[in-house]
């Protein structure tokens, strides 16, 4: 069947901005959809926060709104643009649950938008926990006993009748927030409650345990005659019990017979009938009890999902692109297969290797948090590999995800070995380091069945692993050809080996490649070779004979950022993916290196040729030997590529752009601090420390508050803020190791500094700066998590033209090619330089957004040797100075970590960002609170709360809040100080004081917006607890003064007028980004 | 394990060294690869195979061992097995045995740890190739040699060394495997209120999964030998005659294609899997020719011309019927086709009660789409007319 030609314009909603559950993969397949329909010659409308998405690249779309991605929003984009179908499924829960809201109150009716993909009932059947049960038991399929409460009276009950061990699935909540398992009646009122809470619809299902049956996914797409294909079966090294997200997973299924697999097979497609998902990728689970294989469906997404994205990366069979083109009516057999350009895409890939995914987590962010995993998702991020069995692409998969892993190592390698009691409860529960506890396990000793009996992981892993521990025998016995070859196909990287044999990597290289031993590179060509492939999606292995030979052009290639993690993120793939759009369009052949299978660098469709490889020096140089590029660039990728500059530059690998010498001047504190000298250009005063004696002299002598960053930390915990003696030394009792080889640097800490974050970018004779942000967080809260504005909005000319100049200075004496990204804390009149990045900054995307200009294409094309001028920008020009005010504002995954405190500080926390735009700063500002989901109250009560030294700014906020209308609350002291200036102010109870009390108050749902600046830190103190319970209700809470009187600028402009959206098009009229 | 040198060589010179496993004899056959990612002990005991070596893409095999049920006919048939890595320690909840302990009991050798790619690559760019697989490291134009003169797969009667010797009859129905699940696959047609049809199957290599739908969907089913005449077949009054698949060179058994002649001039309804679907190709006028490498494998890709819907199949085939080659009868419609590379898998008539298909809609291993088919046969049975499909 041919295309739709009853539709012309077609809506897509985003995911938003990146959280725990939802991260880039969605930037992956809504940048597919949005291809996709534009080839078929569709007029695309997008809504989508993220401004460090692809997707809101201004030609991927016919009309980009970076606006909230909330149903009132769409309306008015809706009303605006009056498109004729709506596509739900490409943007996640989030894009999923805005549709469902728009078709609820019929804005979708109103204005005749057709959903098309998925409609209105399938999805409420696919998503509703309990119709999506009553229609597997109608066509005769077994869903664990269940019931469905919407009040902790219900709760009880059917707890009652299952028995525990009990699972909690919310509804209409993603990455199972708010999930949970409760083995006790206790643990179970509380997680009930919470469940309850967070479930939109205070809907939570209460399910028999499954816990310890193995875990599968089936990816399934079907077209509008009803086609079915499955596109690939992934299965979880863990079992059920934690999370998929949380899985290590493993593609195809390994140890189903195909009697098992196509039952399950049977089951996905009469699930996707029944469900009645149009056209399009459903995910759907199951799990599979162990002992006599009796089946059970878990649940289906009705959309692409970040399995699907794995599985596209898994197979090459591209499930976001294909679903778009089947929501406009092509059917599977019209649409041919990408990777081999000559068969159809109404196929079943076939794989001949083995694809293992691995999850990031960053715990020792959120020391307070519960690190046990479970079933709702945790992870931030994760990393693919592949290799030609599972002991390969396992280990592989684990030296992609940059903890410092060199392979598959005891959980402790340096520390002291576990004990076996040890051993065993991290056995026992799931836990981040687990597949690493297992070594142990058996290096101590363990059976297979002993350990299969404590993880409930399948014994075709265990043995696997087994094999790879047993071969360590061999290869410390030394390292003849035969042993180094057998070792290499078992997945060991040069590290380990020598880590084994007490030689150096070097060592274990150089022997390595005299022994005529390299890996050779692979075809994922969805057909396991059955047909020639002609697109170069490659990957290594210690294999006899490679696939798609190296060409003779022009080649660049560029390294990824490796797995998401906090502080290194879509940013910087999109910096990647810029880069190689800008040199593809230059003439260069583009090769893309990374293992992140959740972004858009690793689709096919983006370089030229993909290297699907962890991003370590023996992956990497590997790539290089064969691919002998013109250029490499490490700078968009993030500190990962970056730290890879030096090794590669040691061993002539050709980097271009700025010089791996002026890299290390920048991360170096002593040449970067000589640089500053010469420059004349200030910096707060520091010195390092190497004692717990030193850091008290250094930091007498540059005077409290200081800002100490270990070098070396425990726990994770990196910088803080201390301001006096006392706390210093409870830093180092609790936090940091001091010694002469882990020194603490100590850092003047610049107290209320405007922060400021510059990106600038140079083609190594003129630099020009491409965007100036001041925060809206004082110094001292991480760039990353605060908010910040463009153009400058309290800074004065003079400051501005200063920081201009520093910049300029910096970059030309570090002989920058390509971009560099400063933070300044502005002072008492003085601008001080804090760090510089000499690489793309997570500000790229926001910068390129809201200035129009493509700063990643620019400086990609500086690198390869294009002037600014050449292309066509004037270095003089302020190009920032935008009529126009761009907010970006931090969003936080809190509400994953109960038990996390909430308060910002110099350690990234956040997990993505929102932009918000406007002609009026207030409007701007709200819409990137609405963007980050937070309620935005225009009328209410307020809670005060302030430490001392806040008091007086505090006052004028307050007194603009009652103005505004709202009813101010307070707890005695900030009450006084208040009334005293005239503000009518309702005094409440601490929370340590009699009840009812603040708490309760909040509980209750009385208290609309608190304003608490943190006095006290730490689990204990009142603020902390105000603070979760603000989170846990989903109100606004805001923890600066700064912050706070934005928002009541905010909410002064939301009151007199309502919001309106522009699309980025109008913003930009001129300029092509 | 597998820790003996084995050698694999192919007639065009190709020499594979790798490690032993299976039985400790040396094989030959023609070597084809095979893209399923599961099903490899269906897959062995599937009779087609004889007088094959196959060489499985999917890297890692044995994993789930074998057991009794996933057995498609007595025994193992392959002439060699060829794998990337053999399991030694299978973990499956069915599991009796390990895959290395079942091809020594069936007398199959295994070659392991060689470049399958490489391997697959070279048939797919070259075609299918006669091949060797002998114990040890055998020096490389010894082995060569012993592949060129190693015994012809074409031109071969396979099908007589497969079929059973004497007729039986067959009552078992499809199984799931797992408790208390019933087959997915089993759709009964007519609501499955089918009255017991006598099915008369010409074992060519039949595998029991073909024998266990005909029962599930309502036949009472006789299995009679390759060289059983039409006389004999239609004496037991059928309703219908199963042609089965089997092994080797469709030009080589002219036997069978006259046997089906005659059955098709006596107006019993016939269905044709396979070798079956080649042998009413050859007795409709029809041709065979050889692929280059053939199709095995379960994701290829299927149209049924009448509904023009996809099916995804299980096939394993190397020759195929030439597209124009029924000059004589107009009324042969080829009512599917592979998407693939446009390879002709079924045909009907519109004049006589037949249809085949060159593909397995009895899958085991691989997908259930093609199921229905049992369906139309069964229907095709009942009205004794030819299917009135678009
Ligand atoms: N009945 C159960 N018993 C044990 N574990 C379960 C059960 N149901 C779900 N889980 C686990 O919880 C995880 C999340 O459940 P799921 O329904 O997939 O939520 P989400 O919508 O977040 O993906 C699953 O991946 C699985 O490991
Ligand atoms: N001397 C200082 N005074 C005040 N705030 C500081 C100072 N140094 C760093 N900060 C704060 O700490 C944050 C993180 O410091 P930075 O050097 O940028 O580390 P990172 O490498 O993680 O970006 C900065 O964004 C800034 O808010
Ligand atoms: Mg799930
Ligand atoms: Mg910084």
């Amino acid at each position: 069947m041919p295309k739709r030609h009853d539709i012309k314009k077609i809506m897509i909603i985003g995911a938003g901005p990146i959280i725990i559950g939802q991260a880039c993969e969605f930037d992956y397949s809504g940048t597919q959809a949005c291809k996709a329909l534009k080839e078929e010659g569709y007029q695309v409308v997008l809504v989508n926060s993220n401004p460090a998405t692809i997707m809101t690249d201004p030609d991927f779309a016919d009309r980009t709104y970076i606006e909230p991605v909330t149903w009132q929003v769409c309306e008015r984009i809706i009303a605006k643009e009056r498109p004729d179908a709506l596509l739900p499924t490409v943007g996640g829960q989030t894009a999923l649950n805005t549709a469902m809201e728009l078709a609820r109150r019929g804005i979708l009716k109103k204005y005749n938008v057709r959903m098309i993909g998925a409609n209105e009932s399938a999805i409420r059947k696919a998503e509703d926990r309990e119709l999506f049960k009553r229609a597997m038991i109608k066509i005769g399929l077994e869903v664990p006993r269940s019931g469905t409460a919407k009040t902790m009276k219900q709760a009880l009950a059917i707890a009652a009748k299952i028995g525990f061990p009990v699972i909690l699935r919310p509804a209409f909540t993603l990455g199972g927030t708010g999930g949970g398992i409760a083995y006790n009646m206790v643990e179970f009122k509380a997680k009930a409650a919470y469940a309850l809470q967070m479930s939109p619809v205070s809907q939570v299902l209460l399910e028999e345990s499954a816990l310890g049956w193995k875990e599968y996914e089936l990816e399934v797409m079907r077209d509008c005659k009803d086609n079915v294909v499955i596109v690939c079966s992934i299965e979880n090294f863990d079992a059920m019990g934690v999370h998929t997200g949380d899985s290590i997973t493993v593609a195809p299924a390994q140890t189903l017979t195909d009697r098992e697999y196509q039952l399950m097979r049977d089951a996905s497609l009469a699930i996707i009938r029944e469900i009645g998902v149009d056209t399009g990728g459903s995910n759907i689970q199951f799990g599979v009890n162990p002992k006599d294989g009796r089946l059970i469906v878990i649940e289906m997404n009705p959309r692409v999902s970040r399995s699907s994205a794995l599985a596209s990366k898994a197979t090459g069979f591209p499930i976001a692109k294909i679903a778009a083109k089947l929501a406009v009516g092509y059917t599977l057999d019209e649409l041919k297969n990408d990777i081999t350009k000559s068969t159809p895409a109404s196929f079943e890939p076939a794989l001949d290797y083995v694809v293992v995914k691995v999850p990031r987590f960053t715990f020792e962010k959120f020391p307070e948090a519960d690190a046990t995993l479970n079933t709702q998702m945790k992870s931030v991020g994760e990393a693919m590999a592949i290799g030609r069995n599972f002991q390969e692409a396992f280990q592989k998969a684990l030296r992609s995800l940059e903890t410092g892993r060199s392979g598959w190592e005891s959980a402790l390698p340096k520390g002291p070995k576990p004990s076996l009691s040890e051993i065993r409860a991290k056995l026992v529960t799931p836990n981040a380091e687990r597949a690493f506890y297992i070594k142990d396990a058996m290096q101590a000793g363990l059976s297979d069945a002993e350990i299969h009996r404590l993880t409930f992981v399948d014994p075709w892993f265990l043995a696997r692993l087994r094999e790879i521990l047993d071969f360590e025998k061999v290869i410390k016995r030394g390292l003849d050809r035969e042993t180094l070859k057998a070792a290499k196909k078992l997945g060991f990287s040069d590290r380990q080996l020598g880590l084994l044999t007490g030689m150096k990597e070097s060592e274990v290289r150089v022997k390595r490649v005299g022994l005529g031993l390299r890996p050779a590179f692979l075809q994922v060509d969805t057909c396991a070779g059955e047909f020639k492939a002609s697109t170069p999606y490659l990957y290594s292995s210690y294999e006899e004979s490679s696939d798609s030979p190296p060409t003779s052009k022009k080649k660049i290639m560029i390294l990824g950022g490796g797995p998401n993690r906090i502080g290194q993120g879509i940013e910087f793939d999109y910096c990647c993916v810029h880069a190689a759009f800008a040199l593809r369009e230059d003439g260069f052949e583009v090769i893309m290196v990374n293992c992140n299978p959740e972004t858009v660098s690793t689709d096919y469709d983006t370089s030229d040729r993909l290297y699907f490889e962890p991003l370590t020096y023996e992956d990497v140089s590997a790539i290089v030997d064969r691919e002998k590029p013109w250029g490499i660039i490490v700078q968009f990728g993030g500190q990962t590529p970056l730290k890879l500059a030096g090794p590669l530059h040691a061993a002539r690998a050709p980097i271009i752009g700025t010089s791996p010498d002026s890299i290390d001047i920048a991360e170096d504190r002593k040449r970067f601090g000589a640089l500053l000298e010469k420059l004349k250009i200030p910096s707060p005063a520091s010195g390092t420390a190497r004692s717990l004696g030193d850091a008290r002299r250094v930091a007498a002598g540059i005077g409290y508050p200081v800002m100490v960053r270990p070098s070396y930390v425990l726990g994770g915990r990196a910088m803080e803020v201390v301001h006096d003696q006392k706390q210093l030394d409870l830093f180092f009792a609790e936090a940091a190791r001091v010694s002469p080889d882990h020194p603490v640097l100590l850092d003047k800490y610049l107290e209320d500094a405007i922060e400021v974050d510059v990106d600038c970018v140079s083609d190594g004779r003129e630099g020009m700066v491409a965007g100036i942000m001041e925060h809206i967080e004082e110094a001292g809260i991480h760039s990353g998590d605060s908010a910040c504005v463009i153009p400058p909005y309290t800074l004065r000319e003079d400051q501005l033209e200063a920081i201009k100049s520093a910049t300029l200075r910096m970059a030309k004496e570090l002989k920058v090619v390509g971009l560099m990204n400063v933070q300044y804390a502005v002072k008492a009149e003085r601008v001080y330089v804090l760090e510089v990045n000499p690489r793309a900054s997570r500000t790229v995307p926001f910068v390129s957004k809201a200035t129009g200009i493509a700063w990643a294409k620019v400086a990609a094309r500086a690198m390869a040797g294009k002037s600014l001028r050449a292309q066509g920008l004037d270095p003089r020009k302020d190009y920032w100075r935008t009529r126009h005010f761009s907010v970006k504002e931090a969003v936080f995954p809190f509400n994953k970590f109960p038990g996390a405190d909430t308060v910002l500080g110099p350690e990234m926390k956040s997990t993505g960002e929102v932009m918000g735009i406007s002609r009026d700063l207030g409007i701007a500002f709200a819409k990137s609170q609405l963007g980050a989901n937070l309620k935005f109250p225009l009328k209410g009560r307020a809670f005060f709360s302030v430490k001392n030294k806040d008091k007086r700014q505090g006052i004028l906020v307050a007194k603009e809040l009652s103005r505004l209308g709202f009813k101010i609350i307070a707890t005695q002291g900030t009450a006084h100080a208040l009334q005293s200036r005239g503000i009518a102010v309702e005094t409440v109870q601490k929370v340590h004081q009699a009840r009812p009390n603040i708490l309760d108050e909040i509980h209750s749902g009385s208290v609309d917006l608190i304003i608490n600046t943190p006095a006290g830190k730490g689990a204990l103190s009142d603020d902390f607890q105000i603070r979760r319970a603000a989170l846990q209700h989903g109100i606004t809470c805001i923890t600066t003064l700064s912050a706070a009187a934005e928002t009541v600028n905010a909410i002064a402009s939301m009151k007199d007028r309502p919001i309106e959206v522009m699309a980025l098009q109008d913003y930009h009229k001129t300029r092509a980004l | 394990m597998a820790s003996e040198f084995a050698t694999l060589a192919l007639e065009d010179g190709a020499v594979f060294y790798g490690r032993a496993f299976g039985a400790p004899v040396d094989g030959y056959g023609e070597v084809c690869f095979n893209t399923s990612m599961t099903g490899y002990q269906e897959i062995l005991t599937d009779p087609s195979y004889a007088g094959q070596m196959i060489c499985m893409t999917a890297p890692q095999i044995g994993n789930t061992g074998v057991n009794a049920l996933d057995m498609e006919s007595r025994r193992a048939w392959a002439g060699g097995f060829i794998v990337r890595e053999i399991c030694p320690s299978p973990s499956n909840f069915r599991s009796t045995a390990s895959l290395d302990s079942f091809l020594k009991k069936w007398g199959v050798p295994g070659i392991a740890g060689i470049d399958t790619r490489a391997l697959t690559k070279r048939l797919r760019d070259f075609g299918a190739k006669r091949g060797v697989l002998l114990r040890g490291k055998v020096a490389h134009d010894l082995a060569a040699k012993r592949a060129r003169s190693s015994p012809a797969y074409v031109g071969v009667d396979w099908i007589s060394k497969v079929s059973t010797p004497k007729a039986y009859t067959w009552d078992k129905p499809l199984e799931s495997g797992v408790p208390g699940v019933k087959p997915s696959e089993f759709k009964p047609a007519n609501g499955g209120n089918s009255a017991r049809l006598k099915v008369v199957t010409l074992d060519c290599g039949v595998k029991y999964n073909s024998l266990r739908n005909l029962v599930s969907h309502g036949a009472k089913v006789t299995v009679v030998p390759a060289r059983t005449t039409a006389a004999e077949i239609l004496a037991a009054k059928p309703d219908g005659v199963f042609i089965s698949n089997g092994p080797g060179d469709p030009n080589a058994v002219p036997y069978l294609v006259e046997t089906v002649r005659r059955l098709i001039a006596a107006k019993v309804p016939l269905f044709g899997i396979c070798m079956g679907h080649q042998m009413l190709t050859l007795a409709l006028g029809g041709r065979m020719a050889k692929l280059k490498f053939g199709h095995r494998g379960g994701n290829q890709p299927v149209r049924d011309e009448s509904t023009k819907k996809v099916e995804i199949t299980s096939q394993n085939h190397g020759f195929a019927t030439v597209k124009d080659s029924f000059t004589k009868d107009k009324d042969v419609v080829l009512s599917h086709w592979g998407l693939n590379d446009q390879v002709v898998e079924g045909l009907r008539h519109k004049r006589h009660a037949l249809f085949s298909v060159q593909y397995h809609p009895e899958a085991s291993p691989g997908p259930h789409d093609a199921n229905y088919l049992f369906g139309r046969f069964v229907r095709m049975m009942q009205t004794k007319k030819p299917l009135a499909l678009k």
